[in-house]
């Protein structure tokens, strides 16, 4: 992961997002999100279930469509190239796969810097063995992905994000479903990259223990960004309480990866 | 083995490798995305274009070939687009293909007989034009899905990801259901376009059951077809029976035979447990002495309890600790 060393700080914000909605199916999911972040910055999005935190970093990656202004290192999102610049860690069981290895899920990826037809490379090779020895798993990269634990699976994810070579690491749940000792280990992680000046944007139900490496939260409510100093208890609406406009399920989660409908599938 | 220098049977043995090592090569995508039965209907699909192809009097096999891609193209935008959830709209194209194909063959006075020798295969009657193209074919699908392997695994096993590095999503997509319909019709002279599903998938889920990996299961897989495809080539010659099926037999009975090997490194690869409770034990209590040292693939379960492993067998929860092992 040194082998590249941190291209220089682009000037002016590595995100920044003005007025951006998202309809999924019909339903607002964000309703005018702003949000700018720093280079070098470790931001959190906070937010209860359904307030669009995972669609919000979506949006922001171009995974969904969305109307607004977005722009990463100072590109617009619709010409924006440099997507091995970029460490994406999804929500954990999206993932299909059936034999793989930790280590053949770590190596893709990678493959934003590999060229087609052509084989691996020996700096590839080393970037994956770093970023598995980096999340404690260099003894597993032989076991295959789905026998692992939740927490491994957890830090195979992160070890794919950190092979990329990235200097931005979008995280979505980063913890969830993973105990305490692994929480521990991801924070270490992170720690280290922040240390490397690396941008860190992390989807978080808490902050646990990453409070301390955490320069910045954004509060997400129904799909708006609320101002600084909002609790989590407060009404997004001024002065009267409406309930909620939605339930309890946070809508894109329910979003299973296209490849599943075909109706052809087995079992 | 005098019928080795038989021109047609060396024409049938090689047509009968390229499915046996494509067919896998392709289907271990499939298997991956949970889409194991689309050669299925991509076979169904390619006899609209056999029927298509006797009713005007040209080469079978081009026309299939021209059909079947372009139908699965349609199926893949239509997947993307998410317009396809349903299964319907798929089995209307898949039986609309088949339907059509019987149809426009019987218009052309062609009786189920004719088409028959594509829906089971008929390796005997592979002429040498038809073996230059299923080869031509055959190497396509092999030089794409082995030169791109990395890619197509990252974009099956997780579109999202795949997207966020940056790789043409889209595209791969097309790439894999395009190179699964070649392969489906370069295969309906050899297993047949009934069959060939059988041969994308069992190599597969036999090579799965003996090695861990996805890179080492899909060329163990295409050697599984290899052997399968050639001894049932070969062995059809003898026992006077459609090629294909004797291919699908002998396929599904070296699955049968890889089972037991699965259970094995199944017990050997177990997954590390993870206990939420981390409270060490509250004494010291000793385990009875047993001979046998635990270790990492001992075949015991093994979870993880405050940072250190235990091993269980019999109802117990085994901690080394020095030279005995302590009951937690």
């Amino acid at each position: 992961m040194q082998l590249n060393p941190s291209p220089p700080p682009a000037p002016g914000p590595v995100i920044s997002a003005t007025g951006v909605d998202v309809v999924l199916g019909g339903v607002p999911i964000v309703r005018g999100a702003s949000l700018e972040v720093d280079a070098g910055e470790v931001v959190a999005i906070l937010g209860n279930n359904g307030s669009g935190k995972t669609t919000l970093m979506r949006a922001l990656l171009g995974l969904v469509p969305h109307q607004g202004r977005i722009d990463l290192f100072g590109t617009p999102l619709a010409d924006f190239r440099q997507w091995s610049r970029l460490g994406y860690v999804p929500q954990r069981g999206g993932i299909l796969v059936q034999q793989a290895t930790a280590r053949e899920v770590v190596a893709s990826g990678r493959l934003g810097r590999r060229r087609p037809f052509l084989p691996v490379s020996a700096a590839d090779r080393h970037a994956v063995d770093e970023s598995l020895a980096e999340v404690g798993l260099a003894d597993r990269g032989r076991y295959p992905f789905v026998r692992l634990s939740g927490g491994q699976q957890q830090r195979v994810l992160i070890a794919r994000a950190l092979a990329t070579d990235g200097d931005l690491m979008v995280w979505d749940e980063p913890l969830a479903g993973v105990d305490r000792a692994t929480q521990e280990l991801l924070a270490g992680v992170a720690t280290r990259l922040k240390a490397r000046g690396t941008t860190i944007v992390m989807v978080l139900h808490e902050l646990g223990c990453f409070a301390d490496l955490i320069d910045r939260t954004i509060m997400l409510a129904d799909g708006r960004v609320m101002p600084p100093g909002y609790h989590p208890g407060d009404s997004p609406h001024h002065g009267h309480v409406h309930p909620p406009a939605h339930g309890g399920h946070e809508v894109d989660e329910l979003e299973r990866p296209h490849t599943h409908h075909t109706g052809l599938e087995v079992g | 083995m005098e019928w080795l220098f038989l021109p047609f049977m060396q024409r049938a043995l090689l047509a009968a490798l390229i499915t046996g090592v494509t067919a896998p090569a392709i289907g271990t995508f499939l298997v991956q995305r949970k889409l194991s039965l689309l050669g299925d209907g991509l076979g169904h699909l390619a006899v609209a274009g056999v029927g298509l192809a006797l009713l005007t009097g040209t080469a079978p096999l081009p026309l299939a070939v021209a059909i079947c891609v372009l139908g699965s193209i349609g199926i893949e935008l239509l997947r993307e687009s998410g317009r396809a959830s349903g299964d319907v709209g798929l089995a209307i194209l898949f039986y609309g293909g088949l339907s059509g194909g019987l149809l426009l063959a019987g218009l052309a006075g062609q009786g189920t007989g004719t088409l028959s020798a594509y829906l089971f295969g008929s390796l005997l009657t592979v002429t040498v034009a038809d073996l230059w193209f299923i080869a031509a074919l055959g190497a396509v699908v092999l030089v794409v899905v082995i030169g791109l392997l990395p890619q197509l695994f990252a974009v099956s096993a997780d579109e999202p990801f795949a997207r966020s590095i940056g790789l043409p999503v889209r595209l791969l997509n097309i790439v894999v259901v395009s190179l699964a319909a070649i392969t489906v019709t370069v295969s309906m002279r050899t297993v047949g376009l009934l069959l060939v599903s059988a041969l994308m998938v069992v190599p597969v889920a036999t090579a799965n059951h003996l090695v861990i990996g996805f890179r080492r299961g899909l060329f163990l897989a295409m050697g599984v077809g290899a052997v399968a495809a050639l001894s049932g080539a070969a062995g059809s010659y003898y026992l006077n029976t459609a090629p294909g099926s004797l291919i699908v037999v002998i396929a599904i009975g070296l699955f049968v035979v890889s089972w037991p090997v699965s259970r094995v490194l199944q017990r050997r690869n177990r997954p590390l447990v993870e206990l939420t409770d981390e409270a060490p034990p509250l004494d010291h209590e000793l385990a009875e002495s047993h001979a046998h040292v635990h270790d990492e693939r001992c075949g015991h379960l093994s979870v993880q309890h405050a940072g250190h492993v235990d091993y269980i067998h019999d109802g117990h929860r085994h901690a080394a600790h020095g030279d005995h092992y302590d009951e937690h």
